[in-house]
């Protein structure tokens, strides 16, 4: 519906919901969602904010093709500052509730303050309320959603909220919405729980209004979705095996970090992967995968609905988790997986229950739990501090780490902090796998050089959504580089960076970029909004979103020293496979990506770079 | 001589019934190509996407001409994504 032009402001500290027109000046400039939260975000707060304090707001943000008929068109950003790394975060998902939004008539919500008690936001369209959360606090993401449509006698609201880790300000707590999609990373639930926001409850009946020009516009979504439809990953690899296909690929490429990174290749990948989650179990002859699904307006449908086994040791006598329900995603099974040794599938998929379940991140907190087994095996952390033995591959020590951290229990409390805090606490910051504070996703940048570059220089901290090389360097998507070398890896991490800037601001999956480029999005987006968005002139958006998170990130107090890897990754050699005897060159491209962004040998964007890009 | 075959995802079907998981350990003639085992099997080459020897991937242009050797492990996926 291009942009609905209006937004809701929250202020919690008065309790106050108040309609104001949306920036179009900012709007053309910054196009939506995570571009254009930032640029209110910039605006409106001093970057050396407190995250977890009343001055730090959180904005909740769809872009113009969110609500539409374009493929995708569901997500929506939380954009604010990150408590797990000090830099922006903008953490961006899908499912239902962006779209809701937009049918409710609004572009953004953006929240400020700290609401004296607990607190849940009521949108029925045009009609915004705070309404008391006391009955809320301390129930499960799960439990919030059902109580809300109870409360409200309507099955088709849709709700973000966060869990007991939000509420206990776990710095990885995340955002969760219609039962198992988040916004994820960075710990962005943290910061909706300092301000004593329990859930975000909308509901939407306005339909799609405001699309420039309808025909055209049908006719480009309709034209895209072909191209998603004909191409082998969107139109089947996707569908049929999911994100954790990867597993296997990853790992045999000598890419998958295992046991905090010490080693490249995992013994048991076949044990967790998508191939794994078709096969029939010894158990009860059913496979894990029940089936997969799609988020709002997704004709690609790369979501697992899974059912764990009722047998295994975790579950055996909790019913609640026996149902159908979301994963494995191949981020999540590695993160508890592969990072911490583990090999037992259905203990995966019990951790990645209570992740959904409690709004946590399972990147972050399965790499930390990869640091705390590493720290038990050097003897620097003890079976009586942890509370239980703790040795790499130990599912018993992950179920255990994964319930005492969402119930803010005992040494749970301490995981919840995040490796970096953690690992500086007990004297080995050197184990901390990651950037700014922020976890390392699933691939190792020894085996992968540019997704080096592309973790170490990402706004918001280790990731591998911010600039998804590994798409060109393992995948050939849209031409196949060789991983292993750094030569073109500055130029192709800024590539995908600016690019991905304009997926996430329009709205729209970034994994539809496996079979679109931006010339297959920029028609969508031409017939969508008023204006002029050609490709030069996307490339620049992207390409200015890009730089204001950078400045937003430096003016918080980030420097260049803050684009960097841990030491592992960059003194030791992986021991096997095809990048046996490499280290990450991240020291060769750092200097040459920031020469192509128009940055100072110190990181830090030009005056001629910012007036290029109007900034 | 002696090498390792791996099919996955849509793939794993092409795999012989004696196969463990997505492998099979197979007895080959010393020169057997790439491409040649993957018509051993029927793997139909506009499926063989993501074709690695070891780990490094051989690009369609080669696939007919890399001999594989003794110990050699080659692994095949369909066009997949992920993230």
């Amino acid at each position: 519906m291009g942009w609905a032009r209006k937004i809701l402001r929250v202020n919690l500290t008065e309790g106050t919901c108040a309609s104001e027109p949306l920036n179009m000046q900012w709007a053309d400039e910054y196009l939506g969602s995570r571009g254009l939260a930032t640029k209110y975000l910039v605006e409106e707060t001093d970057p050396k904010v407190d995250p977890l304090s009343p001055d730090n707001k959180m904005i909740m943000s769809t872009g113009p093709l969110t609500g539409t008929m374009a493929s995708t068109g569901g997500r929506y950003t939380v954009v604010t500052k990150g408590p797990l790394t000090g830099a922006i975060a903008c953490s961006n998902s899908g499912g239902f509730f962006g779209a809701e939004l937009k049918f409710a008539g609004w572009d953004m919500i953006i929240f400020e303050g700290k609401s004296p008690k607990p607190v849940y936001l009521f949108v029925e369209n045009d009609r915004a309320e705070l309404r008391d959360a006391a009955n809320l606090w301390g129930k499960s993401c799960w439990e919030t959603e059902e109580t809300i449509k109870r409360q409200h006698q309507d099955p088709q609201i849709r709700i973000s909220s966060i869990g007991r880790a939000g509420e206990n300000q776990v710095l990885f707590a995340c955002v969760v919405n219609d039962l198992h999609r988040a916004a994820g990373r960075s710990g962005v639930g943290a910061v909706m729980g300092s301000k004593n926001l329990k859930a975000v409850a909308l509901r939407g009946t306005k339909g799609t209004s405001g699309i420039k020009d309808f025909k055209a516009f049908m006719q480009a979504s309709n034209e895209a979705k072909k191209v998603l439809a004909d191409n082998a990953v969107t139109g089947e690899g996707l569908p049929k095996y999911g994100t954790q296909v990867l597993m296997n690929v990853i790992n045999e490429i000598g890419a998958l970090p295992t046991r905090n990174h010490r080693d490249v290749k995992f013994e048991d990948a076949s044990k967790i992967s998508a191939e794994q989650m078709h096969e029939k179990r010894a158990t009860d002859g059913k496979p894990q995968l029940v089936t997969n699904a799609a988020c709002f307006g997704c004709t690609i449908a790369c979501g697992r609905i899974s059912e764990i086994d009722k047998t295994h040791f975790s579950v055996v006598n909790s019913p609640k988790y026996w149902g159908a329900s979301g994963g494995l995603e191949y981020e999540a099974a590695w993160a508890l997986g592969a990072a911490n040794g583990v090999g037992d599938i259905e203990a995966l998929q019990y951790a990645n229950l209570l992740c959904n379940e409690h709004g946590m991140d399972p990147i972050s907190f399965g790499a930390t739990v990869g640091a705390v087994m590493e720290m038990y095996e050097m003897g620097v952390l003890t079976e009586e501090q942890i509370g239980t033995a703790a040795p790499f591959g130990s599912a018993e020590a992950l179920v255990q780490l994964v319930e005492m951290t969402a119930n803010g229990e005992g040494f749970g409390k301490e995981i919840g902090e995040g490796s970096r805090r953690l690992c500086t606490k007990y004297g080995h910051p050197e184990l901390s796998m990651s950037v700014k504070g922020q976890e390392f996703p699933a691939y190792d940048a020894r085996g992968i050089q540019g997704i080096g570059l592309a973790y170490a220089t990402s706004n918001r901290g280790a990731c591998h959504l911010r600039g998804y090389t590994v798409a060109s360097e393992v995948m050939g998507i849209p031409v196949k580089t060789d991983p292993l070398v750094t030569e073109g890896k500055p130029a192709l991490v800024k590539a995908f960076q600016d690019a991905t800037a304009i997926f996430d601001s329009a709205g729209i999956c970034v994994f539809t970029s496996f079979a679109w480029t931006l010339a297959d999005v920029q028609p969508q987006l031409a017939a969508a909004c008023e204006g002029d968005w050609s490709m030069e002139k996307l490339e620049t958006v992207g390409e200015r979103i890009w730089n204001m998170e950078r400045q937003y990130n430096l003016a918080a107090g980030l420097t260049r020293k803050d684009d960097d890897l841990p030491p592992r990754l960059k003194t030791e050699a992986a021991k096997v496979g095809p990048a046996k005897g490499l280290v990450n060159g991240l020291d060769t491209m750092l200097p040459e990506y920031y020469q192509l962004r128009g940055w100072t040998p110190d990181g830090v964007p030009s005056s001629e770079t910012l007036n290029r890009l109007g900034l | 001589m002696k090498v390792v075959f791996k099919l996955f995802a849509s793939l794993t079907d092409y795999l012989p019934p004696e196969r463990k998981g997505n492998i099979v350990a197979l007895e080959v003639d010393a020169g057997t190509t790439v491409l040649a085992l993957m018509t051993r099997y029927q793997v139909p080459e506009k499926c063989a996407h993501l074709v690695l020897v070891n780990g490094v991937f051989i690009p369609p242009s080669a696939r007919a001409t890399h001999a594989l050797t003794e110990g050699d492990e080659l692994a095949i996926w369909p066009p997949v994504a992920g993230g």
